[in-house]
């Protein structure tokens, strides 16, 4: 689970971690006015989504309503709003934010939310982010952004290692398969003696990521870890270049820490991901991205907008979240708080695309995710028990990145924990 | 001391007494004898109610649940009655989460009753501005247990922490504070030995202060050393003291889920659950992607056991050192 978005967001703000504590209230009521409105509307959210100005927006154009908006202080504490509300019965926003890490839960309970198909917005969005958002036929949530996947590197580490520097020639090294950018990195890391990627778990992340069904078939049975070869050939694959992984767990203090002293060189890079190293390598130059990613595209979170059956006014709640998810709100959103569009609109926008990132070397970081996003063509199968086996393996693997065991005694460690699962 | 005071015994004499009653008709006697015979249950019967409410009617409903198919969003299922039982004694993971538990708690508890009763024995002494030592020692009580897990893990970072440079600073290994389990169990102990040793030196200070000055003095002029009083003195006098702390430390520490949970990033007690606890054992089975209340409840209630057997040990303890310790033979 450590690999989720949610986590990283906490994680990259301790203030956000030590509110756990507070938790429960952290609601935030703004948006609101004196409208007197005959129309109430709760948004449940966590994070930042950027729709502060939009719900002002929204109410102006629709005399009548009025707009509540719950924040909740981690994506943690939304999803355990959102499981006790759905548990009760009632008590849920009538707009609900739903982070793509327990979307797959979600699924199993999509009789609770709307269908929320309709002619108007077919086609808005990424193909393989409205596919992952359909059970059963249904429409069960509306995408707000995502997290397509580019490869972050240290361009002055690269000249020492006699790499090119530039990011077309970048990409252009790392253009291929998995081995092209490990061979690239085995060649680094002899030169340097610095590693070449953050840790195997961060990385193994995109690789399963690429997998059509990763553990699960299209109707949900699990495939037994023992009998699962696509994901041992990619833990095996890690394993065979566990030399040049700097055995970091992502957002661990080390991990944290290791910006600060040339850790490592290259890491998977969502644009969420962009603050946080940022934050993490403040006053470290050399930080650029390359277009590229290994064996295709990748995604690496994103939410969506679903509309719970027991509020009182679904047909409204669901006219705003379609109004929410609209490219010309979700460009704003963007420019607000930086929520990478998966409207296809918006990708193409002037607004995005024009974006450049003056700490990675002013990259053109609009154009290269618009490109990632586009070059993404399948969303792995996230079934209900997703997260739990996709656990036991990164802890497999966490086992030799990290703590130094032996591959293959991990791996049946592995097996035994995935049978202790219980799972049919 | 009040603690070990024989409780009710005196209750009953406290109350107003039924009065002279030279005149009185004998319907009025059995009123006031009943009042005086349930008056003093009707008095604590607040506590009782509010606790079959919010203590009992839970315990039972766990128990109910645990009997369940019940998932944590869909609610009751099917009756399976201890298939959830055997599920969850039938894992590795209640193993580790129990050894885990046991180990965490006695490195904790042990060391903080032993510092706290040598802090206490030192605040005992004349000092100066007693209340600002006094005070001193409960303020790293007053934050709060995530804020003390943040701090620790900095501390206890593998390789860019503080402690793991100090150790190869002097020339010492590193240790490997979340891949080994007992470093990592010795890692969460500190947390919570430094919330707690200051909380419960406040105790037997409070204890120490009790204990009769005369049976000092009479040991000095017996001839007792600084040491030998402090063993034969102090120690025995505190000794229902120390039961209570351990009896506290014990639920306590049975139930530990913040200081581990926070160790990591991760929060599932580490790749092979070196440092699950059984709360956090639970947490992950009911609110993890299983969403299985019924296994959850299972775990809570072979936990809830666990602490009624420990509990019962503890008494058994206890009577025994009633009966043989000195300090009760004194009161009497």
């Amino acid at each position: 689970m450590r690999i989720t978005r949610r986590t990283a967001l906490a994680a990259s703000a301790a203030t956000a971690t030590a509110a756990t504590l507070a938790a429960c209230g952290g609601d935030e009521s703004s948006g609101g006015g004196g409208g007197g409105g005959s129309i109430e509307l709760t948004v449940a959210t966590f994070n930042e989504f950027g729709y502060e100005d939009l719900f002002a927006k929204y109410e102006e154009e629709n005399p009548g309503v009025t707009i509540t908006h719950k924040k909740a202080a981690t994506a943690d504490d939304a999803r355990s709003n959102l499981m006790t509300g759905l548990a009760a019965g009632s008590g849920l926003a009538d707009v609900e934010g739903v982070e793509v890490g327990w979307w797959a839960e979600l699924q199993q309970y999509s009789d609770v939310f709307e269908d929320l198909a309709s002619p108007d917005v077919e086609g808005r969005w990424l193909d393989w982010k409205t596919e992952a958002a359909t059970v059963d036929g249904k429409l069960m949530g509306y995408g707000t952004d995502v997290g397509p996947e580019a490869i972050a590197y240290r361009a002055d580490l690269f000249e020492q290692a006699g790499l090119p520097t530039d990011r077309t020639e970048v990409a252009e090294l790392l253009t291929g398969d998995w081995t092209a950018y490990f061979e690239a990195g085995r060649q680094f890391t002899e030169a340097t003696g610095i590693p070449w990627f953050d840790g195997a778990g961060g990385t193994y992340n995109g690789m399963v990521q690429q997998l059509a069904n990763p553990y699960e078939g299209s109707d949900g049975t699990p495939v037994p870890l023992a009998d699962n070869a696509d994901v041992k050939a990619i833990y095996d694959h890690l394993a065979e270049y566990a030399d040049i992984s700097a055995g970091l767990t992502q957002w661990s203090e080390d991990w944290v820490a290791a910006f600060q002293n040339d850790g490592f060189a290259t890491m998977l890079c969502p644009p969420w991901m962009m603050g946080p190293i940022e934050g993490n390598a403040d006053g470290v130059e050399g930080w650029d991205i390359a277009d590229v990613f290994p064996g295709g595209g990748g995604n690496w979170g994103g939410s969506y907008l679903v509309v719970p059956s027991q509020g009182a006014n679904v047909e409204e709640a669901k006219k705003l979240a379609a109004w929410l998810t609209a490219p010309e709100q979700q460009i704003a959103a963007f420019q607000a708080v930086g929520a990478f569009p998966s409207q296809l609109e918006a990708l193409e926008a002037e607004e995005v695309t024009g974006q450049v990132n003056e700490f990675f070397n002013s990259a053109p970081v609009g154009e290269i995710f618009s490109e990632r996003a586009t070059s993404i063509e399948t969303q792995p199968f996230v079934g209900p028990n997703f997260f739990v086996i996709n656990t036991v393996v990164a802890d497999a693997i966490t086992r030799w990145d990290n703590e130094g065991a032996d591959p293959a005694g991990s791996w049946e460690q592995a097996l035994t924990a995935y049978d202790e699962l219980g799972l049919e | 001391m009040t603690l070990t005071a024989p409780p009710g015994s005196e209750s009953s004499t406290r109350l107003p007494a039924p009065g002279p009653g030279r005149t009185r008709p004998a319907w009025r006697r059995a009123l006031s004898r009943l009042d005086v015979r349930f008056t003093p249950y009707l008095f604590i019967s607040p506590f009782f109610l509010l606790f079959m409410l919010v203590g009992l009617f839970p315990i039972l409903f766990t128990a109910w649940v645990s009997l369940h198919d019940w998932d944590l969003i869909r609610g009751q299922g099917d009756f399976v009655g201890l298939e959830n039982y055997q599920f969850v004694l039938g894992t590795d993971s209640f193993y580790k989460a129990l050894r885990n538990t046991f180990s965490i708690f006695l490195l904790s508890s042990v060391p903080q009753v032993i510092a706290a009763i040598l802090i206490a024995y030192v605040l005992d002494a004349n000092l100066r501005a007693k209340t600002f030592w006094r005070m001193g020692v409960l303020v790293p009580y007053i934050v709060a247990p995530v804020a003390v897990s943040l701090i620790f893990a900095k501390l206890f970072a593998d390789e860019s922490g503080l402690i793991n440079n100090l150790l190869m600073g002097v020339g010492l290994p590193a240790v490997g504070w979340h891949s080994d389990a007992l470093a990592s169990h010795a890692a969460i102990a500190s947390m919570v030995n430094f919330r707690w040793t200051g909380y419960n030196a406040l105790i037997f200070l409070a204890a120490m202060q009790a204990v009769p000055r005369e049976i000092y003095e009479a040991s000095i002029i017996d001839g007792a050393g600084r040491m030998r009083r402090f063993w034969s003195v102090t120690v025995p006098m505190l000794r229902p003291t120390i039961i209570f702390v351990v009896i506290t430390s014990t639920i306590g520490g049975l139930q530990i889920f913040d200081e581990p949970r926070m160790f990591d990033t991760g929060g599932m007690g580490g790749a092979s659950r070196q440092w699950m606890t059984m709360t956090m054992y639970l947490y992950e089975l009911g609110w993890g992607p299983q969403v299985s209340f019924g296994r959850a409840s299972a775990v809570a209630w072979l936990l809830f056991l666990i602490i009624v057997v420990i509990g019962i040990l503890n008494f058994f303890i206890t009577r025994r050192i009633a009966s043989g310790g000195g300090p009760s033979a004194g009161r009497r």
